[in-house]
């Protein structure tokens, strides 16, 4: 077995991670975890961005992977860890639909997405193009993540991890963007962390709690 | 049938029913390690099962013909399922008479008759065992049988000695399907076996437990026949998990000889199964009931997603 062989056998095992990961993001209860999820996940993407450059040769997919390591699983954790200790939100999630039937309907999700990425997987030629349907499923998940939560902190680990998917998707389907491209992403998920950790402390200011469902009311009363 | 295939399969039965009680004791002894216990050494279910063998066994006044059956039923089906599953030969005439599918059924038999048994004599405790086995069964069954249509997706065949065969004759790849199938089969062999996180096998405590409050009306014979059989069910899912996930080294249909090999690596693989299964259980909590429907729910949804994962990554370049 080759080690080009083997590059590709780890990308496919990481894509199953990958997913794995966004369900057990869909199935956490705490906050904690999440965060510790979002982290796993970072490791991951970074791990299969390393192993693409590999096994295509493309340097700049490294530098891709350094980008995603220093940034998905130093600076953003880091950062949300931050915040969360200081909104002194540790522990209880609340949800709007119940468990089960969440990943019940993550379970349609995932074939709903592979049956989407089927026929352009197969106008696809690079070696991973069979996991961009998982990585489509993994954009879905952390949407409905979004959708099933109702307080501020876990909506906002959904979007990051969504954003996760994207990048999952681009580094499957065409070896990753163009390096200024990626640079950008990059910098503006980290600059959109800090104006939603600012978001945060003004929800908070506000409505003395962080469930979202207070900004439907729109007028003072 | 062949001559060499018979001795395979006797061999295969003997040898599930002469080592069952030696891995349960084994678990048993791997805990009490673990727990900083000295343990009763691992020779107590034979001990047990002697025990128990040469006590009379007492029937409720009521008691139907099915609670005196049901014991033998049981074990059969056990004897069955260990005689199907191949764990040194994959040269079984057994086989042919029942796949995968037909296995999970075995299963629910033994279930179905255990719990009819336990509401028979209609005391409060048996219907209760029986109604939460039932719970764990219904939830456990389809996810077992969602894991074994992974692996008979990447091998090709229902047929357990074919899955086997095929598995043990590839080279080594990373199959991420039956990684992820692998965890599930794990979670359901823990609940189905009334292990730690779903049920105590080590406590008669009233409220939660499933298990030994079917067999509570049960003694005697009867009841060394349904610890027999709880030990033949256990050994049963470590060696599918062992066929499945851990193949090599069984010997194949046309070299009886390789089985000299294949022994001590079954007891080697066994010995290792029954550390891990210990190990999980002292490093886990048992939940409440009302949980136990979420973590079979997690061991179907891991099963299916193994599933699909073979699916979408084997239509790609392998």
């Amino acid at each position: 077995m080759t080690l080009t062989g083997l590059a590709q056998q780890l990308i496919h095992l990481f894509a199953a991670l990958l997913l794995l990961l966004a369900f057990a993001m869909l199935a956490q209860r705490r906050i904690l975890s999440l965060i510790n999820l979002y982290t796993m996940q970072g490791a991951v993407l970074a791990a299969t961005a390393a192993a693409m450059g590999y096994a295509t040769r493309q340097p700049h997919l490294y530098v891709s992977a350094l980008v995603t390591a220093a940034i998905k699983v130093g600076v953003i954790p880091y950062f949300l860890h931050r915040v969360t200790a200081r909104l002194n939100v540790r522990w209880d999630v609340e949800t709007l639909i119940n468990i089960p039937t969440t990943l019940i309907l993550g379970i349609v999700l995932v074939i709903f997405a592979f049956d989407l990425a089927q026929p352009i997987a197969e106008l696809s030629s690079t070696i991973a193009r069979g996991t961009l349907g998982i990585a489509l499923a993994c954009v879905l998940l952390s949407l409905m993540m979004m959708i099933t939560r109702s307080k501020a902190v876990p909506q906002v680990i959904g979007f990051l991890a969504m954003e996760n998917g994207l990048f999952f998707a681009a580094t499957a389907a065409t070896y990753g963007m163009p390096m200024v491209v990626e640079l950008g992403i990059a910098l503006d998920v980290l600059i959109g962390m800090v104006i939603l950790g600012v978001f945060l402390f003004q929800i908070r200011q506000q409505f003395d709690s962080l469930d979202i469902r207070h900004l439907e009311r729109l007028k003072d009363q | 049938m062949s001559l060499p295939g018979a001795a395979s399969q006797l061999l295969e039965i003997a040898l599930a029913l002469a080592i069952a009680p030696l891995f349960a004791g084994w678990v048993a002894q791997c805990r009490a390690w673990l727990q900083n216990r000295s343990g009763p050494g691992i020779a107590q279910p034979y001990r047990l099962l002697h025990k128990l063998f040469h006590k009379d066994s007492v029937l409720a006044e009521r008691a139907s013909p099915l609670f005196r059956a049901a014991p033998y039923v049981v074990f059969g089906c056990m004897t069955l399922a260990c005689g199907i599953v191949p764990t040194v030969s994959t040269d079984l005439p057994l086989a042919p008479a029942a796949d995968a599918i037909a296995l999970v059924g075995l299963f629910a038999l033994a279930r179905v008759f255990i719990s009819l048994a336990a509401m028979d004599v209609g005391t409060a405790f048996g219907s209760l065992g029986a109604r939460r086995e039932m719970l764990v069964g219904f939830l456990a069954e389809p996810a077992l049988l969602m894991v074994f249509f992974t692996a008979a997706l990447v091998t090709g065949s229902t047929s357990l000695t074919t899955i086997v065969t095929t598995l043990s004759s590839q080279e080594l790849l990373i199959r991420p399907s039956l990684a992820l199938a692998a965890v599930a089969l794990v979670m359901v062999a823990l609940a189905e076996n009334a292990r730690v996180p779903v049920d105590n096998p080590a406590t008669h405590l009233e409220l939660t437990m499933i298990h030994e409050a079917l067999i509570l009306e049960c003694s005697g014979r009867h009841l060394a026949l349904y610890e027999w059989a709880a030990a033949l069910k256990l050994f049963a899912y470590a060696c599918i998990g062992i066929a499945l996930f851990a193949p090599w080294g069984i010997a194949s249909a046309h070299a009886p000889s390789a089985l000299l090999f294949a022994l001590p690596a079954l007891v080697g693989k066994l010995a290792l199964a029954g550390f891990l299964v210990a190990l999980l259980e002292t490093l886990s909590a048992k939940m409440r009931v009302f949980r136990v429907p979420e973590y079979l729910g997690m061991a179907f949804l891991l099963a299916v997603i193994a599933m699909l994962v073979k699916i979408l990554l084997g239509a790609g370049p392998q």
